[in-house]
């Protein structure tokens, strides 16, 4: 690894976390007390949409900052210095804050993952009660499409996050997948619903892009 | 907006939306350009894409802008 790429402070980050010894133990003091402080940050940020509070939240905080500072140490060859040093190592510590949010989910999960409850359909989207005459066919037509359309494992995706609320993260531990994964599951999902209520022409024809 | 907007607007996908891969790979590189108020979203349209579409890495990308933001000040 050069230093010649980097910026003056990420190449100190990185010849004192290379390093041995002492230094080398400052170092990732002061890069574990900085984690700490964004992962408190990031808690309190989110904090008032999460159902975690207090204690909880705190060590929610001081495990994220842990495991990014394993993350980072074992990762540090990755950094290519496309940012400062810091930027791509708090990186790390706001996607240990995601997961650990995920995982607390089913502590005290508010919905059981096989739980199917279409009557929440009209109010996941906003849809007036008082005018169900109005999207009453529209989201029969969603509900055939779901279930004629879908693979049994984008309707399983489906169905948690859409219909049931599951955090997509929490779906990931769950399903012992990956954001990535289950994100596409949901993107394949949502195009083909789309092309199904299109063909059929309850949606508005996707606008051509102009790129 | 009404629930038949809403509804569109969830099954629209946009064939440029990278993944979250991608996105959380990069997610550091279109933090320091936003932060520095630079085009990010021109430089990267499919990172844009993806994270005006995935709910988690929105998160994430707010929440390392911010934690940029409170570091430089």
């Amino acid at each position: 690894m050069t230093a010649a790429r980097f910026d003056a402070e990420s190449a100190e980050w990185l010849r004192l976390l290379g390093g041995a010894g002492p230094e080398r133990e400052a170092a990732l003091a002061r890069l574990h007390e900085l984690l700490v402080r964004i992962a408190r940050r990031e808690v309190g940020r989110r904090g008032s949409r999460l159902r975690i509070t207090g204690p909880e939240l705190d060590d929610l905080a001081y495990q994220a900052a842990a495991d990014a500072l394993l993350a980072i140490t074992g990762k540090i060859e990755q950094f290519r210095g496309e940012s400062r040093f810091t930027t791509w190592a708090c990186k790390f510590v706001i996607f240990e804050v995601s997961a650990k949010i995920g995982r607390h989910f089913w502590r005290h999960p508010a919905v059981q993952l096989d739980a199917e409850d279409w009557d929440r359909l009209p109010g996941r989207f906003g849809f007036d009660p008082a005018q169900e005459a109005e999207w009453r066919d529209l989201l029969a037509a969603l509900r055939r499409a779901v279930n004629q359309e879908l693979t049994p494992r984008q309707r399983d995706v489906f169905v948690a996050i859409v219909l049931n609320d599951v955090p997509l993260d929490a779906l990931v531990l769950e399903l012992a997948s990956n954001r990535d994964a289950i994100y596409k599951m949901l993107f394949d999902a949502r195009r083909k619903l789309r092309t199904a209520l299109d063909a059929n022409g309850y949606l508005r024809a996707e606008p051509s892009r102009h790129t | 907006m009404n629930g038949r907007d809403e509804l569109d607007r969830f099954l629209r996908t946009d064939p440029r939306d990278v993944g979250c891969a991608q996105a959380m790979d990069m997610l550091h590189i279109y933090v320091k350009l936003v932060a520095a108020g630079e085009p990010a979203e021109q430089r990267y349209p499919g990172l844009a894409a993806h994270l005006s579409a995935c709910g988690p890495c929105d998160e994430d990308f707010e929440g390392l802008l911010a934690a940029v933001r409170d570091e430089d000040h």
